[in-house]
């Protein structure tokens, strides 16, 4: 599973990769997260605000911070799908 | 050495009138009000108006004073630029955005009227919406031939966000803490006391336990990104009314000349001015004797711009476009400083 941060450095952005490396060590899953800060790369993705999580190349959220409920069950959809 | 102490003595001469009752009044409040806008205003509603498919008079009139809702951290301006010129409405809108932004968010106009005084406070609030709008035509009619992307799967996220309040809520909530900010400022304790206890009551009946420790959450963020920078931008501005010897100001930017404003926006264009510390710096050059219509000419130019926004912008939108954004930006500010201080002198 590759799982992005997308934000160019703001608080929301670190709180939701924290949020996401909770999750995943709750889910004891070994997933590699990366935050992407580049602007560039970041518009590539159907994104208009920051932080936005990219699960296997697809957006599942931008604008907020989800709570951790909401990350799991976007990693675990994500996963069925595999 | 006396030199060192003296500019030492400016600096904290600076803080010592910035910490003053009547400033803490209302940058306290002002700070409260951009967590609610942060935490609470759905942002979907604003930003539907700015898809490819929205209606051209619309998305540039929402661009221009959408700032106050969209704009309280610099994090979130940038991207959503870029959205907005390479997704939805275009290259216009999002530069009336991008301008108008870092001068209408609450925190700007309460500290600028605050500070400078009322006139200026509020001629930054129009001159900033107005030529928001000048300014993105101007840029579109000069690339009309481009267009935008219109990725419409990127608007179409924003129905996922979560409901947030009803409008109305939302509204009342905000008013009544701008009514503390405003009682507060003007040290009316009683009606100040009276929003407050409205503010309580909205609070016990409408939010949650998590909703408010999100709310707390965005305000401390706000003190914790913009305080210690005020209080360095204060600590310079001090240093800089005792270094700055007085004609040298007079000379350059003092009066209303086409020259003094042109300077002023030039300069301001290229300086870089962490949010807010324009406010405190634009005040010390006023106090040696800048005229009114170039501090607002530097207060138009100089936080919509700066040396590394323009080279995050050219990696947006090319370099050609930045330069002309630039050199946009400097005149519209020149005239606008020039007409302003025509008006109050």
């Amino acid at each position: 599973m590759n799982i992005k941060i997308l934000g160019p450095g703001c608080h929301r952005c670190d709180e939701l990769e924290k949020v996401t490396k909770e999750v995943l060590g709750e889910l004891n899953l070994d997933a590699n997260v990366e935050h992407v800060r580049d602007m560039k790369k970041i518009m590539e993705y159907p994104i208009l605000r920051t932080p936005g999580l990219v699960i296997d190349e697809n957006l599942v959220c931008s604008g907020r911070v989800p709570s951790k409920a909401e990350v799991t069950s976007f990693i675990t959809t994500a996963m069925a799908k595999e | 050495m006396d030199i060192l102490i003296n500019l030492l003595q400016g600096g904290w001469n600076g803080l010592i009138s910035y910490l003053s009752a009547h400033v803490i009044t209302c940058l306290v409040p002002a700070l409260f009000i951009a967590g609610a806008i942060a935490a609470f205003v759905s942002q979907a509603a604003v930003l539907k108006y700015f898809g490819p498919q929205a209606k051209k008079v619309v998305s540039y009139s929402v661009a221009s004073v959408s700032g106050t809702v969209l704009a309280v951290c610099s994090c979130t301006v940038l991207p959503l630029f870029a959205g907005i010129y390479k997704k939805g409405a275009g290259l216009g809108p999002a530069i009336a955005f991008l301008f108008s932004g870092p001068a209408i968010n609450v925190l700007a106009i309460v500290y600028s009227a605050k500070l400078l005084g009322y006139d200026i406070g509020l001629a930054r609030a129009i001159g900033a919406i107005a030529f928001s709008v000048v300014v993105g035509l101007i840029m579109a009619f000069i690339y009309r031939k481009e267009k935008s992307q219109a990725d419409a799967q990127a608007f179409a996220m924003l129905a996922a966000d979560p409901p947030g309040k009803s409008i109305w809520q939302q509204v009342l909530f905000i008013g009544s803490l701008v009514g503390v900010l405003v009682f507060a400022a003007s040290k009316n304790w009683i009606v100040m006391g009276i929003f407050l206890a409205v503010v309580a009551v909205i609070l016990w009946r409408w939010f949650t336990k998590g909703e408010i420790v999100q709310w707390l959450k965005e305000t401390l963020h706000f003190t914790r990104l913009i305080i210690p920078w005020l209080l360095l931008g204060v600590f310079i501005a001090g240093i800089l009314t005792v270094v700055i010897p007085q004609d040298v100001v007079a000379t350059w930017v003092g009066g209303n000349s086409i020259s003094a404003n042109f300077i002023a926006s030039f300069a301001g264009a290229l300086m870089y001015f962490a949010t807010l510390t324009e406010v405190p710096i634009v005040k010390a050059f006023m106090d040696l004797g800048m005229g009114k219509g170039p501090a607002l000419a530097l207060l138009l130019a100089g936080p919509a711009l700066s040396l590394p926004a323009m080279f995050t912008l050219t990696k947006i939108m090319g370099f050609k476009k930045m330069i002309t954004y630039v050199g946009v930006v400097v005149v519209m500010a020149t005239i606008t400083g020039y007409v302003f201080g025509l008006i109050v002198s």
